[in-house]
Parts: structure tokens; C-alpha cells; sequence
């Protein structure tokens, strides 16, 4: 299962990676952004109606602000599967701790 | 299977959002603030409205049969909130976040993820001023409801043709994830149409976002099932229970 798996996730770090080493001049930016142009093309005299409710001073700070949302994700995640898969044993050892 | 409170509380929930759309004049990412119309923003978190009720006491329900489905709830809530935040490059030159959301549809049903959903949007659309809370109800929609309840519908299906666990989940999870930017450019395109025409408008974001989405899709269809046959080998009777393994 282990060989599996990690076959799975070494695919998905080539799918991940291989835009940016094929795609040399890309920029990526996020697809939100682009239907944002997209909409002003279509539509140049839409105005959105509503603002964020806060600004981000640069993108060091969304970066910062997006690996904070994944390490809190990974981190429970992580926890969880942890204690899960690890279960079995302390379950047996506490049990006959009494 | 549903308490009668709770049935009340949905069907008066969907009454109330038929009635209030009824009257209201009609014209991948997440939806960014402010690019839906107040009508259409209104519109779709009416829609959506009912299925946050369900959702509500469905994981209720399911947190009450045992108290260790909190704690995979938690794991799914847990493993939507690392997928949707990470921008990952994609074969078209620009970049977007898968949703997370296909696994825990698979494990809790889709109404359970359209809370899970809200709950991402919120942290997302207050912290990182990503997607909106205009546009709130629309992408709970795409991401919470749509998205799942595909990812659901594929999964149940697989397991009446006996498809192998692994399989299942990936085309299960590829195809919700698909879904909901099918439904964020199909959104977009019906409130903004070329010169009247959402066709036009909905092949051009359809472009934008369902193209970029395909290698996404398919990365988290991948991880979906690696983390799933870890549940499978160490959680099998939670699964069970669940009755999404045999």
C-alpha cells in the first residue's frame, strides 16, 4: 500500500511541476483573476459592487495567509491520521494497563 | 432519517427561497467580491440556503451516532481546508486551487459539505479577501453543494457497479471537482452575458476555468485516494458504518 501510494503522490507532484518547467514564459496567475479580466472584457462598464473587506498589503502576506490555511488543515489532518493509525497499539497497551 | 424538526426547518427553508426567487426580477477559483450582481449574489444564497440547513443537521445527526464521526469530519473539514488553499500551477499557463471537498461528500453525503464548504469560504473570503462574501452563496454553491453532490452520485454509482474502492474515489472526486467550475463559469457566464448572450460568455469562462482545472482535478482525485486507502486499511469500520465500503 505504501509503494502504491507514494507512486500516487510522486504523480501528482509531476503533474504539479511540470507547467512550470515546460511552460517557461507563464505567468500562472490565478484563474479568479483572470475571469476578473474576462468579465471586464465582456462587460467594461461593470463595476463590482462590493470591496474586500480587507486588504492584503503584497503577496508575501497571502502567501503567508494561505500556508497558514494549509498548515492549519495539515496539521489536523496530520494529527488525526496520526492517532488513527496508531490506534490499534495504544488501544491493546492502555487496555491491559488497565 | 431526518427528526421532524429538522425536516420542518428544510422544507420551510426551500419554501422560502422558491418564494423569494419566484419574485426576484431574472439576467474556479472562487467568485471574486462584488462580480455578481446583488440579484444573482442574493439569488444564489437563497438556493443554497437550504441544502446549509440540511447540511447542518445532517452532521448533527451523524456527530450523534457516533462520537467518532466528529472526528472524521473534522479530518475531511481538515483536508478541504490544505486542498482549497494551495494555488498549484496547471497546463494552461495559470494556476488554481482544487476544492478538497470530493472525499468528505463520499464519506458524510453532500448536504454535510456544503457547512464544510462555508466554513473554507468564510476563513478565505475574510482572511485572505479570496472569493467573497457577496459571492458567498453562489460559490457555497459551486464548491459546497454542486461539487459534492456529484462527487456523491459518481461514488454511489461506481459502488452499485462494483468498481474498485480506488477507482471510485478518483472518478468520484475528479468529477466533483470538475463540477463545481463547471458551475462557477456557468454562474458567471448568466450574470455576465455577451451582449446578451450566455453561451458565448459561458465557453469563454468555461476556458478560463474548467480547462486550467483538468490537471487539478485529477492531482486531487490522486491524493483523495491515497488518503482514502489509508482510512480504508485503518479506519474500515467507520467505513463500514458509513456504508461506503462493503
Amino acid at each position: 500500500m505504501l509503494k502504491k501510494n507514494l507512486i500516487l503522490i510522486a504523480l501528482t507532484l509531476i503533474l504539479a511541476f511540470v507547467p512550470l518547467i515546460v511552460l517557461k514564459n507563464a505567468k500562472f496567475e490565478g484563474a479568479d483573476g483572470l475571469a476578473e479580466e474576462a468579465v471586464l472584457a465582456i462587460d467594461p462598464e461593470y463595476v463590482p459592487w462590493f470591496e474586500p473587506m480587507i486588504e492584503l498589503p503584497s503577496g508575501e502576506v497571502e502567501s503567508l495567509l494561505f500556508s497558514l490555511q494549509a498548515a492549519i488543515g495539515a496539521g489536523v489532518a496530520g494529527f488525526i491520521l496520526g492517532r488513527m493509525t496508531a490506534g490499534k497499539k495504544e488501544v491493546d497497551s492502555s487496555a491491559r494497563k488497565g | 432519517m431526518y427528526t421532524k424538526t429538522a425536516k420542518i426547518a428544510i422544507v420551510l427553508s426551500s419554501a422560502a427561497a422558491l418564494v423569494l426567487l419566484a419574485a426576484a426580477p431574472s439576467g474556479a477559483m472562487h467568485i471574486m467580491e462584488g462580480f455578481l450582481p446583488p440579484l444573482w449574489a442574493l439569488g444564489w444564497g437563497l438556493i443554497s440556503l437550504p441544502f446549509l440547513v440540511a447540511g447542518y443537521f445532517s452532521i448533527k445527526r451523524q456527530v450523534e451516532v457516533s462520537h467518532k464521526y466528529l472526528v472524521l469530519i473534522a479530518m475531511c473539514g481538515a483536508f478541504a481546508f490544505v486542498m482549497s488553499s494551495l494555488k498549484i500551477p496547471s497546463l494552461t499557463g495559470s494556476s488554481s486551487h482544487p476544492t478538497g471537498v470530493g472525499l468528505g461528500a463520499i464519506l458524510f453525503g453532500p448536504s454535510a459539505m456544503a457547512i464544510i464548504g462555508i466554513i473554507v469560504l468564510l476563513f478565505q473570503a475574510f482572511f485572505l479577501a479570496h472569493g467573497g462574501l457577496t459571492t458567498l452563496g453562489a460559490n457555497v454553491f459551486s464548491m459546497g453543494i454542486a461539487g459534492p453532490m456529484v462527487s456523491f452520485l459518481v461514488y454511489q454509482l461506481m459502488k452499485q457497479l462494483k468498481v474498485k474502492s480506488s477507482t471510485a474515489v478518483f472518478l468520484s472526486v475528479f468529477s466533483g471537482n470538475m463540477m463545481t467550475y463547471i458551475v462557477t463559469a456557468t454562474q458567471l457566464a448568466l450574470a455576465h452575458p455577451t451582449n446578451g448572450d450566455v453561451m458565448t460568455s459561458l465557453i469563454k469562462f468555461l476556458g478560463i476555468f474548467a480547462l486550467t482545472q483538468i490537471p487539478l482535478a485529477i492531482s486531487e482525485g490522486l491524493v483523495s485516494v491515497v488518503v482514502f486507502s489509508v482510512l480504508e486499511k485503518y479506519n474500515s469500520e467507520a467505513l463500514k458504518a458509513l456504508k461506503v465500503i462493503a
